[in-house]
């Protein structure tokens, strides 16, 4: 071995960083500034969808607690009346708490949801400080409301939101998503 | 059981008793045939057709009568159609096939065609997770349907049959189970179908809605969500909730129940019970439960009002104290009277609670009082009905007496299975002073005047008259007795009287044969076993004395009790809340609820159940023996109270009839007809099966083979109203003001007012109508109540319920006077 083979090896290896400086795209992002937008089926934070005249779809049916595979939700049902209404139908969610810290994101409560109220969202900026911040109340996975009007409770006509479960479709149009 | 018959179910050799029907064979063998209309125990309609079936019988020769054999065997002949098999009862040689092709098709669109109307409600339903149409569609069903959507019929959601049960008429799949639920068992017809095609619905024919009080039951054996209960309405998911066994205290029939608990954020994150469902126990309660005990049995153990910290009388205000402080306090008090302590408590306490005390009481030289109107309980331990009675079993050939007691009143499951009683041919006799529930169902009725108790019932020991024969010939007799319009002389008397006329027709030592008592708390037998017994005057009794109430309020039920413990020389008070007793006490000490502890109590069939603990304990409640024990030990007694187990163990040593008793022998289960449970529920109902004990009945002394010797009672003198007077009897009410019911609040409207019953006659003279409200008014105390028509009192009567509001508990004569112009709404 020479002994200008270390000085040699040094240049090269400087060179090939001198290379990807100058000529390489960069391929880091200065998050937080600077944020990468996540894949459309990405699993992030839950979200609690509202339909679009701001009344909650959730109908606290609890069916996505009881898909939870880490028990991370707690669902509590009340009724509605139409002097204080939450959601369409007779029954809403007046307990919706989901533990961030025991939830695997797995997307089991979305698939449960007969409403399509649960969406796992794309935040993935979870921190707390103790445990009990990790619980996510209702008012904190709801979804955010364009103007007051739209907040719930609220009045509603008699005798319009009468069902909890949206309409479905007649079975004749469902054969094309049915595997043959 | 009678004649058995073989019949084969898909290749099954299979051995039942004749006359069942093939659904409840099979289910029997251990083969599921899917129903939704037909339930076991009620008669078959087929309205559903879900247990379509082939059907098979061996063909017969004309001639002989004898099997057609063909290859060795009884050649079996189809019919061209599916049969239902709840309409068709076994038959000997019978071929059943459940399985073919055939029967899956039915099967498939007998759900698809159930399906068409029926709503997508799934997650907003309170059946969902544990019902039939929901499991048998998961089972049987089609998965995907042909009908179009859009065309289902809609209703107006939840419609309030009562204040106590929700129809959802769109959820309706026209079983009829209510409806002959309410014809058959409850003997109440207050359900209907209404319109024709998919208009068809269920409606309450009664005012108020739905007046049953056995409305409850309805929402057990409906196979889909179109009734459920008012108080758990959205109150949780099925799979949620946990399940813990216990007994319903509100009256003496000691019906199993399961409460289902759930941890709430409404309720501050507290473990709370959400419903009440039955337990079975076919000898016992069945598969039932009334509205009283399924509604309000638990409410009395929550709410502000529960006591959590014992507390001290100091300078004239209770304060807060330490338990050492005040079960010193207590304890130097008692020392210091020991010649004038009495105990004061009653029948809402357990087998063990009521031991400790009987045991502290009888060891320190004080008093023991049972606090009730009715006593009696001594004959009931020498002539109760034996060891093995299960009035089920009470049929043809068989009598019951029903004396001075409104069953339905007192304890509606007992009038529900005296009426079965009586349609399966027993002869029911009714005796009472007024109209009752059961005279519909009785063979005989016997109508006294309020104060002629004894001598009717000398009559029917004499014999001669058509009722005595019959009743005396009844192969088995059970008599029960009650304290409609008797007090508690009266009551003891009756039951003197009742057992000596069980003695003389030689009724007593078997099963099926003897007395019960239709007391007004569920452990009020227990209470006797142990050696409580009532007193006549309790105010003359508590006055002056150094008195220990557990689980009483005498000073709210009665203005003459109050007076009395006034001039007490120390009260100390054993309570679950806070009430008009704990209000004057010198020291009250926090008990924890029969939900929140183990224990057992005594029904009026002399069944010791366990009962378990179910919620968390409330602040520092401790258990009534527990505390008996600690202020024992304050009196120098020593008392044992480690776990209500250990103190059943001395109690069982301690008293004869409990030999040999332990709380596993009352922990036994076993297999019981029809089969209930969770994987069950298309079959049963939502009840829960038993699998925490049955319990043990006691065995009375005339079974045991003791002598029995009955004390003739010295006869009174009957009371006679003056011209202006009226004699005012008091009466059982099944929703009255008393806390356990007064607790629940769902059931105000059912408690109504105070409702005071003369007949026309007496209406007439006092100048009253119908709805006026009237002042009655007696030795220190007094009421007002409204004026209801009743021809079947005699005249001069007025009828006044207890707990309602005047302290009334024995037969008094008082004066009556119309509040003019005092109109009721």
């Amino acid at each position: 071995m020479g002994v200008f083979d270390p000085v040699i090896e040094l240049t090269k290896g400087l060179g090939e960083t001198l290379r990807s400086f100058f000529f390489e795209p960069t391929v880091t992002v200065n998050y937080p500034e600077e944020k990468q937008p996540v894949r459309p089926r990405f699993r992030g934070r839950h979200v609690l969808k509202r339909y679009d005249n701001g009344l909650e779809k959730c109908i606290g049916c609890a069916l996505c607690a009881a898909a939870c595979p880490s028990d991370a939700i707690f669902v509590e049902a009340a009724e509605n009346t139409d002097e204080k209404r939450y959601s369409p139908g007779e029954r809403y969610a007046s307990t919706y708490e989901i533990n961030m810290m025991r939830c695997i994101y797995c997307g089991f409560c979305e698939d449960a949801c007969p409403t399509e109220a649960i969406v796992l969202g794309d935040n993935y900026e979870l921190s707390f400080v103790s445990r009990e911040d990790a619980i996510y109340t209702k008012e904190q996975l709801l979804e955010v409301v364009a103007d007051e009007s739209m907040l719930t409770p609220r009045k509603t006509e008699k005798g319009v939101y009468t069902r909890s479960v949206p309409e479905m479709k007649n079975p004749a149009d469902y054969e094309r998503y049915e595997r043959k | 059981m009678g004649k058995k018959i073989t019949l084969t179910v898909d290749g099954k050799q299979i051995s039942v008793s004749a006359g069942m029907n093939v659904v409840d064979a099979a289910k029997e063998a251990g083969i599921e045939i899917p129903v939704f209309c037909h339930h076991p125990k009620m008669d078959p309609v087929g309205m559903c057709r879900m247990c379509l079936v082939e059907i098979g019988r061996p063909v017969r020769d004309r001639a002989t009568g004898e099997f057609v054999m063909e290859d060795g065997k009884p050649k079996i002949q189809f019919m061209p159609k599916l049969e239902t098999a709840c309409t068709n009862k076994a038959e000997d040689g019978m071929v059943v096939v459940t399985q073919s092709p055939r029967v899956k098709d039915a099967q498939r669109g007998t759900v698809e065609f159930l399906l068409t109307s029926h709503p997508l409600d799934c997650p907003v339903c309170d059946k969902g997770g544990e019902c039939p149409l929901q499991d048998l569609t998961m089972k049987y069903g089609p998965g995907k349907s042909r009908f179009d959507l859009s065309q289902k019929q809609h209703f107006e959601k939840a419609l309030p049959l009562g204040e106590l049960i929700y129809l959802d008429r769109e959820r309706c799949i026209f079983c009829a189970r209510c409806v002959r639920f309410q014809d058959e068992i409850a003997g109440e017809a207050v359900l209907a179908f209404d319109d024709r095609n998919r208009l068809t619905h269920i409606i309450s024919e009664s005012e108020p809605g739905f007046n049953s009080v056995f409305s409850g039951n309805t929402t057990d054996i409906c196979p889909v969500g179109a009734l459920t209960t008012t108080d758990f309405r959205f109150g949780a998911r099925p799979w949620e909730m946990q399940a813990e066994s216990s007994i319903c205290m509100q009256c003496p029939v000691g019906c199993n129940i399961t409460f289902n608990t759930r941890r709430e954020a409404g309720s501050d994150g507290e473990i709370v019970i959400k419903r009440v469902m039955p337990r079975q126990n076919e000898e016992v309660n069945e598969i039932w439960l009334c509205d009283k005990g399924r509604f309000s049995t638990h409410h009395y153990a929550e709410g502000k009002e529960r006591l959590t910290k014992p507390m001290l009388r100091k300078e004239d205000k209770l304060v807060r104290a330490s338990w050492d402080n005040a079960l010193k306090a207590a304890g130097e008090a008692f020392n210091a009277n020991k010649k004038d302590f009495v105990v004061l408590a009653s029948g809402r306490l357990s087998n063990e609670d009521l031991f400790n005390l009987k045991s502290l009481a009888d060891t320190v030289g004080g008093e023991t009082i049972l606090y009730s109107d009715m006593g009696g309980g001594e004959l009931t331990q020498l002539v109760g009905v034996g060891a093995g009675t299960n009035l089920s079993e009470l049929g043809a050939g068989d009598a019951i007496l029903v004396f001075a007691s409104d069953l339905y009143e007192e304890a509606p499951i007992w009038h529900l299975r005296v009426k079965q009683a009586a349609e399966r041919g027993a002869t029911v006799i009714v005796a009472a002073g007024r109209q009752t529930k059961l005279d519909r169902f009785a063979k005989h009725v016997i109508r006294y005047a309020y104060g002629d108790e004894l001598k009717t019932i000398s009559d029917l020991a004499k014999g001669g008259a058509e009722i005595a024969d019959e009743f005396a010939a009844a192969k088995n007799a059970v008599v029960f007795y009650g304290s409609d319009g008797l007090g508690v002389n009266g009551t003891s008397a009756v039951a003197a009287a009742c057992a000596d006329l069980l003695k003389e027709t030689n009724h007593i030592g078997g099963p099926n044969n003897g007395l019960i008592g239709v007391w007004q708390r569920a452990n009020d037998q227990g209470a006797f076993e142990i050696g409580f017994r009532p007193t006549e005057d309790l105010a003359k009794a508590l006055k002056g004395k150094a008195v220990y109430i557990v689980g009483a309020d005498p000073v709210g039920d009665d203005p003459n009790y109050a007076k009395a413990l006034k001039g007490a020389k120390f009260v100390a008070v054993q309570e679950l809340r806070e009430s008009a007793t704990t209000d004057i006490a010198d020291v009250v000490f926090p008990a924890q609820a029969f939900v929140e502890r183990d224990g057992s109590v005594t029904s009026g069939e002399r069944r010791i159940q366990r009962f378990y603990a179910t919620l968390p304990v409330k602040g520092d409640a401790k258990p009534d023996y527990a505390i008996t024990a600690l202020l024992a030990k304050q009196m120098g007694v020593i008392l044992q109270s480690a776990s209500a187990s250990v103190v059943f163990e001395i109690l069982a040593h301690s008293i004869e009839a409990f030999n040999e008793l332990t709380y596993d022998s009352l922990a036994e289960v076993k297999e019981q007809w029809p089969i209930v449970g969770r994987d069950d529920m298309y079959y049963g109902g939502t009840t829960y099966a038993n699998k925490k004990g049955m319990g043990v009945q006691l065995i009375p002394a005339a079974q045991a083979g003791g002598a029995v010797k009955i004390q003739k009672m010295r006869k009174e003198a009957a009371l006679r109203p003056k011209a202006d007077e009226v004699l005012a009897v008091p009466v059982n009410k099944l929703y009255d003001l008393g806390v356990t019911v007064k607790s629940a609040g769902i059931l105000d409207e059912r408690i109504g007012e105070l409702k005071i019953s003369v007949n026309s006659a007496t209406a007439k003279k006092l100048d009253a109508e119908a709805g006026q409200i009237v002042k009655i008014s007696f030795e220190g105390a007094q009421g007002e109540g409204v004026v209801k028509i009743d021809d079947s009192v005699a005249a001069g009567v007025a009828l006044i319920p207890r707990s309602m509001g005047v302290a009334i508990h024995e037969p008094i004569i008082a004066r009556a006077q119309i509040k003019t112009g005092g109109k009721a709404k």
